[in-house]
C-alpha cells in the first residue's frame, strides 16, 4: 500500500500531477453547472418580479 | 419539399433551435456523466494500480494516464473548435457559434494539463521542466491561440462580431494542429515520437495501453459534459427574453 | 448551395489555405532553429556553431562512460552511429542516463574536440514495456532468435 503512494520514489511529480488534473476537471465542469442554476434563479427573480408588477 | 413534421430531416434541422437543443442536452447529460464516471473509474484502476511499472522509466509513468489524454482533447477539442468556427462563418448556424465559444475554455484546461502534467513527467525522465523544442513549444503556441480566441471574443461587445472574429482566429490557428502532431517527426526534438498515434503497431503493451484508452474516452465525455454544459448556460442567456425560457424559469422556481 | 455561402466557404478555404502556405514557408526558413540538437555527424561536418552553446544529441557508446573518482566529473561518448562526439560533465546524470540510452547535451565544443556540457537530458524512447517483457526480448536476442 505504501508502495503505491511512493511510486517509485516519483511520488513528488505523480500525485501532483493526478492531483491538479482532478482539480482542473471537477472546476471545469461545476462551474458552467452552478451558473446555470444561478441564471435561473436570477431569471425566475426577474420573471416574478414582472408578474407582481403587472399584477398591482 | 415534403412538409411532412416527422421527417429525420425536419427533426435535425428543429435540433439545431434552442429549445431543442436545451432540452435534448439536458436529457443526455446524465447518462454522459455516467459513462464518463465509470470511464474514469476503470482507466484510474487500471492505470495505477492494474498496469505494470514500466521497463524504463518504472512508476512515473503512470503520468501517462492524465499527460496523454490531455494532450490528445487539447488537440481535438481545438479542432472542434475550429470546425464549428468555419460552419458559423460559413452557414451563419448561431448553434455553432455557442459550441466554439464554449468549447475553447475547456481546450485551453486541457492544453494546460498536457503541458503542466508534461513538465512533471519531464523533470524526473529528461531532467528538465521544459525545453524549447518544437514539440513543447508547439504546444504552448496552441494555449495561446485558445487564449488569444477567448480574449478577442470577450473584448468585442457585439457578440455576433465577436463570434465571426473569433471564427477567424480559430480557422487560422488550425494549422499549427498538423505541426504539432508531426513536431516530432520533422524536427530533433527531446520529446520522443508517437506511440498510438501513427500508422504502426502501438509501441506500447496492451496492459498499459487499455487504461490509457479508457482514460482517452473518460476525457471525451468529460468535455462533451463540460461542452453542453456550457452550450445550455449560453442558449439560457442569449435567449433570456424568450417565452420558452420564461416559462422555463417560473416552472422551475420552487 | 447558395452563391453567398458558397462565397464564404471559398473565403474560408483560401484562408486556410493561405496561412498553411505561410506557416510552411515560414518553418522551412526556421529548420536550423527549430532542431533542438545537432547530430555528432553535423558536428563532424561544422555546421554545429564554433563560439556559441549549442545542443549535441545522440547515444551513448557502450563501454565509454568513465567516471573520475571521488568527483562528479563524467566523460563518455555520443553517437549517430556514424560519427561520436566525446561530451565531459560535472554534475548530477538523469535517472535514465546508461549506455545506449538517447541523450541531448548543452554545452560548447572545445578546441580539442570534446563537447563541454553544461545541461545533460536524457531522451527516452516511445515505447512503454513491463520489464518482464523486456527481460523476455533480451533473452531471446541472446538465444540468436529474431
Amino acid at each position: 500500500m505504501i508502495e503505491f503512494f511512493q511510486m517509485g520514489g516519483y511520488a513528488i511529480y505523480v500525485w501532483p500531477a493526478y492531483a491538479l488534473t482532478a482539480l482542473t476537471l471537477a472546476v471545469s465542469v461545476i462551474a458552467p453547472i452552478r451558473r446555470r442554476k444561478r441564471l435561473i434563479r436570477e431569471l425566475s427573480a426577474i420573471a416574478t418580479q414582472k408578474e407582481r408588477s403587472r399584477s398591482e | 419539399m415534403s412538409q411532412n413534421p416527422d421527417t429525420w430531416l425536419t427533426r435535425f434541422h428543429r435540433l439545431g433551435s434552442p429549445p431543442s437543443f436545451y432540452r435534448l442536452a439536458g436529457i443526455l447529460m446524465p447518462f454522459i456523466a455516467i459513462i464518463c464516471i465509470a470511464l474514469f473509474v476503470a482507466g484510474l484502476y487500471g492505470g495505477l494500480v492494474l498496469a505494470p511499472p514500466d521497463y524504463q522509466q518504472g512508476e512515473s509513468y503512470r503520468i501517462i494516464y492524465i499527460h496523454v489524454p490531455s494532450a490528445w482533447m487539447s488537440m481535438f477539442v481545438y479542432a472542434v473548435l475550429a470546425a464549428t468556427s468555419a460552419i458559423s462563418l460559413i452557414w451563419r448556424m448561431k448553434l455553432a457559434e455557442a459550441v466554439a465559444r464554449a468549447s475553447a475554455p475547456v481546450g485551453a484546461a486541457y492544453t494546460f494539463l498536457a503541458l503542466v502534467t508534461g513538465s512533471l513527467w519531464g523533470k524526473p525522465m529528461w531532467g528538465t521542466w521544459w525545453v524549447w523544442d518544437a514539440r513543447l513549444t508547439s504546444e504552448l503556441i496552441l494555449l495561446f491561440l485558445y487564449l488569444g480566441y477567448m480574449a478577442l471574443v470577450a473584448a468585442i461587445d457585439d457578440r455576433r462580431t465577436a463570434s465571426r472574429a473569433g471564427a477567424v482566429l480559430a480557422i487560422v490557428g488550425v494549422v499549427n494542429l498538423p505541426i504539432i502532431h508531426f513536431s516530432v517527426e520533422w524536427w530533433n526534438t527531446l520529446h520522443q515520437g508517437p506511440t498510438v498515434t501513427k500508422f504502426d503497431q502501438p509501441s506500447i503493451a496492451i496492459s498499459m495501453l487499455i487504461p490509457l484508452l479508457l482514460m482517452a474516452g473518460a476525457f471525451k465525455f468529460h468535455y462533451l459534459y463540460t461542452m453542453l454544459a456550457r452550450v445550455r448556460v449560453e442558449i439560457l442567456d442569449s435567449e433570456r427574453r424568450t417565452a420558452w425560457v420564461n416559462t422555463l424559469v417560473t416552472s422551475k422556481a420552487s | 448551395m447558395k452563391p453567398r455561402r458558397k462565397q464564404r466557404l471559398i473565403l474560408v478555404s483560401l484562408l486556410i489555405a493561405g496561412v498553411a502556405v505561410a506557416a510552411g514557408l515560414a518553418l522551412l526558413a526556421l529548420q536550423e532553429n527549430i532542431n533542438l540538437f545537432f547530430s555528432p555527424s553535423q558536428v563532424a561536418a561544422g555546421e554545429a556553431p564554433a563560439n556559441t552553446p549549442f545542443r549535441l544529441g545522440g547515444m551513448v557508446v557502450d563501454g565509454s562512460v568513465r567516471r573520475s573518482d571521488g568527483s562528479l566529473e563524467i566523460q563518455f561518448d555520443l553517437t549517430d552511429t556514424a560519427n561520436s562526439v566525446t561530451v565531459a560533465y560535472t554534475g548530477i546524470l538523469p535517472d535514465l542516463f546508461r549506455e545506449g540510452q538517447g541523450i541531448v547535451a548543452q554545452g560548447s565544443l572545445g578546441t580539442d574536440g570534446t563537447f563541454s556540457a553544461t545541461q545533460v537530458l536524457a531522451k527516452h524512447d516511445e515505447t512503454y514495456m513491463p520489464p518482464e517483457v523486456t527481460e523476455a526480448l533480451e533473452k531471446a536476442k541472446a538465444m540468436g532468435v529474431q
